[in-house]
Order: structure tokens, then sequence, then C-alpha cells
């Protein structure tokens, strides 16, 4: 074994002019964004949250970097959710689109969107899902798409409906849209959820009270904008998704010390 | 100019609809030659099987390389064709997940040591309202783990140890299990990145 950590060593060390002073970005820490894990409104938190303290990890190489998917894992069909069946779904037919930005307003070109939701009547298409209300048969709801240059995405969908679920006594989830995104590196990998302007469930919704900071919570919620609609045939909504900014390069030994 | 961030919210129940991908477990392609498979399970605080987690993994190349313009070694396309680096797997209803990828190499580091060959590993489930991201190394790389500067500040052996993979003693060299314990009893270690 001595041997093969040897020669893996010298290939790591052969492209590393100086390992000591090995240049990386660093990501900003975020605080007072993120809901705890452990989150007592929110029962599927009991046991699966995790209850030692988490491990601070210094990032490093694997850190600072993470897959660039490229566009080949995508077809511009892909980011209308409402094409690809038989016919038309049923439901409010809207624009969801926006910039993806870092928290320095640095945009975030060519990267990975995906997107998920349940149909018009607040049904997902998935055998899990027992809530009495309709599949819709044109209606499959997962879509991703690539941003732009300027790290803007665009979809075409159906409104989501809410839905009821067991957490509490007559528990209903605010329409939403499951959001991923990956940035450019590990740290940065993001899964959300965006919801609806003035959504009378909010108050209700512990998922969405999880996020502890009003402010915070209320950048989950798009913006209708009248502008980006499409005449006689699709509203629009606005949402921009912010990822953890970075420094530009830091030495790795000066951020440990 | 500074924009507050987007938080995290759980994926839900029904991740399945948004996120697999029929090539996800595949870091490598099937039949690369000197692949291997890690796979395990993941369980919840009561013990019982996660069967709708999502388990993603990223991971340096075997010449320890990233393809990515962000390494200050420069971006080095791998040297096998169709490594991506980046796995994703749903757990199936017995809580379990795999992938098949090639093992990576150590990476330079701090003061001119080196980090273990390891794969940063996130997971997403319902029920878990941010990811959470562990790592998984060797059991076989004894002197590159004793020295890794992630593993070594972890006092706690038995809380070390939830971070090697152990080998199938069935498919030595070529199958690793790790398995994942959100909560609990063993509890994984979990990192704040």
């Amino acid at each position: 074994m001595k041997a093969r950590n040897t020669s893996a060593a010298d290939r790591a060390n052969s492209s590393a002019a100086n390992s000591r002073g090995l240049p990386l970005p660093h990501y900003h820490a975020v605080t007072g964004v993120h809901p705890p894990l452990d989150s007592p409104a929110y029962k599927s938190s009991a046991l699966r949250a995790p209850k030692q303290p988490l491990v601070p990890l210094p990032q490093r190489l694997t850190e600072i970097t993470g897959p660039l998917l490229g566009a080949e894992r995508v077809t511009a069909a892909d980011a209308d959710l409402t094409a690809g069946h038989p016919g038309e779904p049923l439901g409010e037919r809207i624009i969801v689109t926006g910039r993806v930005l870092d928290s320095d307003g640095r945009a975030v070109p060519d990267t990975l969107v995906e997107i998920w939701q349940a149909n018009a009547s607040g049904r997902y298409a998935h055998g899990v899902d027992d809530h009495p209300a309709p599949l819709d048969p044109n209606f499959h709801g997962g879509g991703r798409c690539m941003t732009d240059s300027l790290g803007r995405y665009r979809f075409v969908t159906i409104k989501p409906g809410a839905y009821p679920w067991r957490n509490h006594d007559n528990a209903w989830r605010p329409a939403h849209i499951h959001f991923s995104l990956f940035g450019r590196a590990f740290t940065q990998r993001l899964v959300t959820q965006m919801f609806f302007p003035a959504d009378p469930l909010f108050p209700l919704d512990p998922i969405f009270n999880s996020i502890p900071d009003e402010q915070a919570r209320n950048r989950l919620i798009a913006t209708f904008d009248i502008e980006q609609t499409v005449p006689d045939w699709a509203l629009c909504y606005r949402w921009d998704v912010v990822l953890r900014g970075r420094t530009a390069t830091v030495f790795e030994a000066e951020e440990d010390a | 100019m500074s924009l507050g961030v987007t938080p995290s919210q759980t994926v839900g129940p029904f991740l399945a609809i948004g996120l697999p991908w029929p090539d996800g477990s595949f870091v490598v392609p099937a039949g690369t030659p000197g692949a291997v498979v890690i796979g395990g399970q993941v369980f919840d605080g009561a013990g019982a099987p996660v069967p709708d987690a999502l388990v993603e993994t990223w991971q340096a190349d075997p010449d320890s390389r990233f393809d990515h313009p962000d390494d200050p070694r420069g971006a080095a396309p791998a040297t096998v064709a169709g490594f991506r680096g980046f796995g994703r797997s749903a757990t199936d209803g017995d809580g379990r997940y795999q992938i098949s990828t090639l093992r990576p190499g150590a990476l330079p580091s701090t003061g001119g040591g080196f980090e273990a060959p390891h794969l940063d590993v996130s997971v997403f489930a319902r029920g878990l309202l941010d990811r959470v991201v562990t790592r998984i190394y060797f059991p076989d790389e004894t002197d590159a783990n004793a020295a890794d500067p992630v593993l070594t500040s972890i006092a706690d052996p038995a809380r070390r140890s939830t971070l090697i993979a152990v080998s199938d003693p069935d498919r030595p060299g070529t199958a690793f299990h790790f398995d994942i314990r959100l909560q609990g009893e063993r509890e994984t270690v979990f990192f704040d990145v």
C-alpha cells in the first residue's frame, strides 16, 4: 500500500509547484440564512436531522471545484414542462424566469437548473403521493435548463396547486416549485423551493418557516412580472437565486491559520 | 455588492420526478477498466432505511486532478474517457444507493501535506431542510488516512471511522460499503463546509 500512496502523492504533486501556497478561492461563510436541520415543527426532521454538531471542513480542492455539467445533458424541450405530452396540461400556464447569481452579484453562467413540481391540482406524478386530486396525463412535472451567459434561466410550466400533507392537523403546503442548483463548486450546491406571492398558507407552513430570518424567508417568494408575460398566452413570475459568493483567491495556508 | 443568499429547503418526498438521471450512478461509463463500486444504505435515527434520499458524490480523478478552472494546478480533462467526477444515486426502497467510479488520487494540501483519496458526499432527503455533507475514505489507504488533515481533525476514533468505507469481502478491491447514518448510534460525521 505504501508504494501506491507514494506514487499517488507524486502524481498529485507533479503539477503543484508549491503546495504550501496553493491559491484557492474561498466561499463566504453563510450564517443565519439556512434553516436549522433540527426543526421540530417539521416532523420529518425528528429522526433524520443529525444530533452531533457539524464538524468544520476547511475548503480545499474538492470543495472549491464541482461538476460543470454541460449542455449535453439538456435539450431545449426540457425547459417546457407543458410540452412532450399528447395535449396541453390543465392549469394556469406560467413562465418562471430569473437569474442565478452569487452573493457578490456575479452571474453564474452555464449552470444546470433542475425543477420539479405538483400539477395544477396539487398532485405529484409520483407513486407515493396519494392526495385524492387528479393526475394530469399531460403533465409530468420535471424540467431542466442551463443558465445563459448572463446567468438567466427560463421555464414554461403551469402554476402548481397547494396540497395537504400529514405534518399536523389540516396541514397544507403553499404552492411551490422545487429548484436544484449546482453553481460552479461543491460548496455552492443548493436545493430549495420557490413560492408564489401572497400565499395565505405562508404563516402555517413549517418548512417555509424553518428559515428563522424573515428577510431570508421572503427571498424564496417570486415576483409577479407583467413585463415578461406573453400576451394571450402565459403570465410570468420572476425569481432570482443567489448562491454563496467567494473571494477570488486566498492562500489555503493563510485561510487555515 | 452583497446579495442575500437564497435559503435551502428540503427536497421533499418527490425528488424522483426531477433529480435522478439514467446515468447518474455512473461516474465512469459501465465497463471502464479499474472501476469500483461504492454503495450502502442510508438510515434514520430509528435505524430504518431512508427510501427517499439522494446521494451525490464529487471527487478528483485517478491522477488527482479536477477538470475545473478554479483548480490552481489548472483544469485537467480526465485521461479516462467519460470520467465525470460526479455521481448521483437516489436510494431504493431499502435505502440503498450505489455509484460506479474510479478511485481518486491523493490531493496536495496545506503545508506540503496531502489529503488522502476521498469523495465529497451530499445527502438530500425529506426531513433534511438542508443537505448534509460527509466524505468517503478508503480502508486500504492506511498511511494516507493517518496523515489526512480532515480525518486527523476528528479526535474520536469511533467518529472518525464513520468516514471510512468497508471493503466488500466478496469483491476485495473493487467494491466498498459506505453506510450513512443520519442520526443516533454510530451517526456519520457530517461537515460544515
